[in-house]
């Protein structure tokens, strides 16, 4: 079955990124030049990436509601939410460059709702100080992809729909850089070779570990697994952010997100006995933030800048384990989630139906449709649903290059700076920034540098490896992937215990030998059997990464909870936890110190804290 | 299994009923409706019930999705008859005591079962003038547009480039007519670059010339199947074919337009 190395159609480019989400799109507008060519490789047709999901806005402090939003304001939410663990460096230049990244979208056909004196309108959003999140309606994430993919098109850039690459080639002559990518069609299954100067990873998430998810099929961790096999660096893969509300109800949607942005419009949280239970457990770190009444909380979401804002609208991390909380207790809803109220408002706004109608078009769809249920009139049920992962490739701030010489990456696949918790919104301005650092840079590398050698032997051996499950009968891969799924999520989820993450691992091995032994039926030509086969590589990997570097951070943390070390420890605040491959191909973790932080930011920081 | 295993036990004892889906398998040169039960359960979906299909019985069916909540516009098929979104398509809403026929959309290409090869979309958009924005009116570097002025604007840019409008559009599907019309969702897209505000483009000659506006003859089917209740004709197409008009055959306003520029 396999053809030989002369056989794979191949490609050539001076820079090759993989991913068409908001990342890799901004990354290759950004590198092609006259003087660059450049390819784009995607999964999935091209707009349909997991960035056309995003709902409730892109964070930038442009002060357009409120002009005391900067972005010192914006870089000390983003480390206070991300619990001091992050890059500081990275969240500095994310603070710094956003609002023009924001504003050059609105250059490029991004139609932003206004604010009463015609700008770009902005919107509260959980451990944001100030209306910060630039938005249209709650369909933020398809303006933003919609915008780059029309740009991009007239950029000269080539783009390779439903394609997907599986291994990173390197050239071990010369300092293991990478030199270029092997990838199959999905169409037709065949092999091709990408050739590259320069590599930039932009594939997203992980979400498809665990059952309970809001991520699509494309959500496996392919560029993570990717960049671990070719040698770089994984950091903070702990933290993976369970989004608070997620639909509970009925079965088949669950998981699916209900934007922040329903509690951003006032939308309250209740248990069964009708009580607002994140009144009960504020964290003394946001104590003065918050409202001390539902009164106050009111106001604060509608613009009273006097007001503090409700405790519903306190980090992400926090309000998952307090909705966790409810239903272990036995004061959840019907479905086992908790009420998410927003029909409310109504007491308080003449036109509440049409308002909550004009600005969450899509939860007022999405419930209608898939659930029965009109969020004008009636609560909404909702729970955890994973979401997210802070941790990922390990880069360097300024240029997004990982370990692995000409290997960049950029947006969730990367890591740094989100420390233990990212903000909402704050993933979308993230893709803009370090996008456009990754394709500056991956440019400047591949000008810098001549095409390296691949070898096809190498190539091959990867080629034959991907066939295999067409020679075996075994067992159905959609079976292992749904084990995994159940496994992580019962073991490794929102609440974690040492005994329960050592019983993972004894899983994961097993699992790796069943996915080694998996069979597929049918031909090479789009085949969802094997392509689900093919993505338990990178699935295993990462959920080894998550934990194994869980079980060392033996405290809770952001997005770790873990009920046998239940406090936070300081001296977990020093380092992050890195996973790399040995020499015998083992994932070994470490701990990587925190850079010192400037005086000037950490000034910043005591200031405003 | 994937389905019916993460539902509550008492939902799916509740509901443990079986359908009948009919779901067309095959490629360009053959193919034929294949029958394939599977279990069904309260609030699932069309897209579901394929998955189901695929986790037990049919692994290599080929089908398009991303997002399962209507966002994406990747999984458009025809059920029974009718394009729409795999997703979105509750079982409830289906008589279900005859098979469900899930095709491929017809006014494409076939590449394998329910996907067909949509490329022609992409290459259609590439050919209509992109985005041309007067300079910035504030010293930051920013414009100033009123909420008012962008509500069309934004209606249309809600497309979620679905393709069930072309799909349905007698144009395309029955006259194959892809190298002269570019489609109700090309119309939309076009409005919406028309009617930004910012923008400086002149698209019209291209409409009238290269892009077919003329070949609609305003049946409202592309309106009818589109997902995102997008008013395709009223809104996007019919006020084209009026700038069309008034710019290209109505000799009193071109002579008025000689004295006044045509946008703001
Ligand atoms: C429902 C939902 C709502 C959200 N709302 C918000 C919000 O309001 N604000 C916010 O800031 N964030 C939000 N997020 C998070 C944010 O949308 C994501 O983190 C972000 O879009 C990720 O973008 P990305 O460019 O890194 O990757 P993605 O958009 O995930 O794109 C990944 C790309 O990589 C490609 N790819 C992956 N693997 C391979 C491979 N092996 N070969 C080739 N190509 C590959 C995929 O096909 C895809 O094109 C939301 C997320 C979800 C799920
Ligand atoms: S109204 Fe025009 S574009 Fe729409 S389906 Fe009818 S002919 Fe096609
Ligand atoms: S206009 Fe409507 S039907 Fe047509 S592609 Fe867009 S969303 Fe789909
Ligand atoms: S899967 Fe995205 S629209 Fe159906």
């Amino acid at each position: 079955m396999a053809e030989n190395q002369s056989q794979y159609q191949t490609f050539e480019h001076d820079v090759l990124v993989i991913g068409a989400g908001g990342a890799g799109l901004r990354a290759a507008i950004e590198a092609s030049s006259p003087g660059v060519s450049v390819g784009l490789i995607c999964k999935s047709l091209l707009g349909k990436a997991h960035t056309v999901m995003a709902e409730g806005g892109v964070a930038a402090a442009r002060g357009n509601v409120d002009e005391r939003d900067n972005w010192q304001v914006h870089f000390s939410d983003t480390m206070r939410g991300g619990q001091y663990v992050n890059n500081w460096r990275m969240a500095e230049l994310h603070a710094r460059e956003a609002p023009a990244r924001v504003c050059e979208l609105e250059a490029w056909g991004a139609v932003f709702d206004r604010t009463a004196d015609g700008r770009i309108l902005q919107r509260n959003f959980g451990g944001h100080k100030y209306p910060r999140l630039a938005h249209v309606g709650d369909r933020t994430g398809l303006e933003l992809i919609r915008t780059l993919q029309d740009h991009g098109i007239h950029q000269g850039i080539e783009v390779y729909m439903e394609v997907t690459v599986v291994t990173l080639l390197r050239d071990v002559g010369s300092g293991g850089r990478v030199v270029g990518a092997l990838a199959y069609d999905r169409e037709r299954g065949r092999f091709r070779v990408y050739q590259a100067k320069a590599i930039v990873l932009a594939t997203g998430g992980v979400g498809r570990a665990y059952k309970i998810t809001s991520n699509s099929w494309e959500g496996t961790g392919d560029g993570h697994g990717l960049a671990y096999h070719a040698g770089a660096e994984l950091i903070d893969m702990e933290f993976i952010q369970f989004h608070p509300t997620g639909m509970v109800y009925p079965p088949s949607v669950r998981g699916i997100l209900v934007t922040e942005g329903v509690r951003g419009e006032g939308g309250v949280l209740k248990n069964n006995e009708g009580r607002r239970f994140m009144f009960d457990d504020i964290p003394a770190n946001y104590k003065d933030q918050t409202a001390d009444t539902p009164e106050e909380g009111w106001r604060y979401t509608q613009g009273d800048r006097e007001a503090r804002r409700p405790p519903e609208l306190l980090t992400r991390d926090h309000v998952a384990r307090c909705i966790v909380r409810e239903i272990k207790a036995g004061r959840g809803s019907e479905h086992g989630g908790v009420y998410l109220d927003i029909a409310w408002i109504k007491e308080k706004l003449p036109n509440a139906t049409d308002h909550i109608k004009r600005k969450l078009p899509s939860m007022y769809h999405q419930f209608k449709q898939l659930a029965g249920v009109d969020i004008t009139q009636q609560a909404m049920e909702v729970g955890p649903t994973t979401h997210y992962i802070m941790g990922g490739i390990r880069v360097d701030a300024d240029t997004q290059e990982s370990t692995v010489p000409g290997l960049f990456a950029a947006g969730e696949c990367a890591a740094g700076i989100n420390g233990a918790n990212r903000l909402g919104g704050n993933s979308l301005s993230d893709l803009l920034v370090f996008g456009q650092r990754a394709g500056h840079y991956a440019a400047k590398f591949a000008q810098a540098n001549s095409a390296g050698k691949i070898n096809g032997d190498e190539v091959d051996e990867a080629a034959r490896q991907a066939l295999e499950p067409f020679e075996r009968t075994g067992e159905n891969p959609y079976q292992i992937q749904h084990d995994l799924q159940n496994m992580m999520q019962d073991l490794v989820g929102i609440v974690r215990r040492e005994d329960e993450m050592q019983q993972a691992l004894e899983g994961l091995e097993k699992l790796c030998q069943r996915a080694g032994q998996c069979g597929v039926t049918g031909h090479r030509e789009f085949n969802p059997g094997w392509h689900t086969a093919l993505d338990l590589k990178n699935l295993l990997t990462i959920s080894e990464a998550i934990t194994r570097s869980a079980l060392e951070r033996k405290e809770s943390r952001g997005a770790q909870f873990r009920d046998d070390y239940p406090a936070k420890d300081a001296e977990y605040s020093k380092f992050n936890f890195v996973n790399w491959k040995d020499r015998e191909g083992n994932m070994q973790t470490r701990r990587e110190p925190l850079a010192p932080m400037p005086n000037e930011l950490k000034k910043i920081i005591e200031e405003l804290d | 299994m994937a389905i019916a295993t993460t539902a509550t036990s008492a939902t799916t004892a509740a509901t443990a009923a079986t359908a009948t889906f009919s779901i067309w398998r095959g490629d360009a040169q053959t193919g034929q409706l294949v029958d394939y039960t599977t279990a069904v359960g309260e609030g699932m979906v069309v897209l579901d019930a394929v998955h189901n299909i695929q986790a037990e019985e049919a692994p290599d069916l080929a089908c398009r999705w991303n997002c399962k909540a209507g966002k994406c516009g990747s999984c458009s098929a025809e059920i029974n008859g009718v394009p729409r979104l795999l997703c979105m398509t509750r079982l409830d809403t289906l008589p279900l005591d005859k098979p469900v026929t899930i095709e491929p959309l017809k006014a494409f290409p076939l590449l394998k079962d329910l996907i067909t090869n949509v490329n022609w979309n992409y290459e259609v958009k590439k050919r209509i003038k992109k985005f041309n924005p007067r300079p910035p009116d504030a010293t930051d570097g920013t414009w100033r547009m009123q909420q008012k002025d962008v509500d069309r604007v934004q209606e249309f840019r809600k497309c979620i480039e679905c393709f069930l409008c072309q799909d349905v559009c007698h144009v395309l599907r029955e006259h194959h007519l892809h190298d002269e019309f570019i489609g109700p969702r090309y119309l939309v897209y076009a409005a919406s670059l028309e009617m930004n505000p910012l923008d400086t483009e002149d698209r019209l000659k291209d409409l009238k010339d290269n892009h077919g506006i003329g070949f609609c003859n305003i049946t409202k089917c592309c309106t009818t199947v589109c997902p995102e209740d997008i008013k395709i004709t009223d809104n996007a197409i019919i006020p084209l074919k009026e700038r069309v008009v008034d710019e290209f055959y109505d000799p009193l306003t071109k002579l008025v337009r000689l004295f006044r520029p045509r946008k703001k």
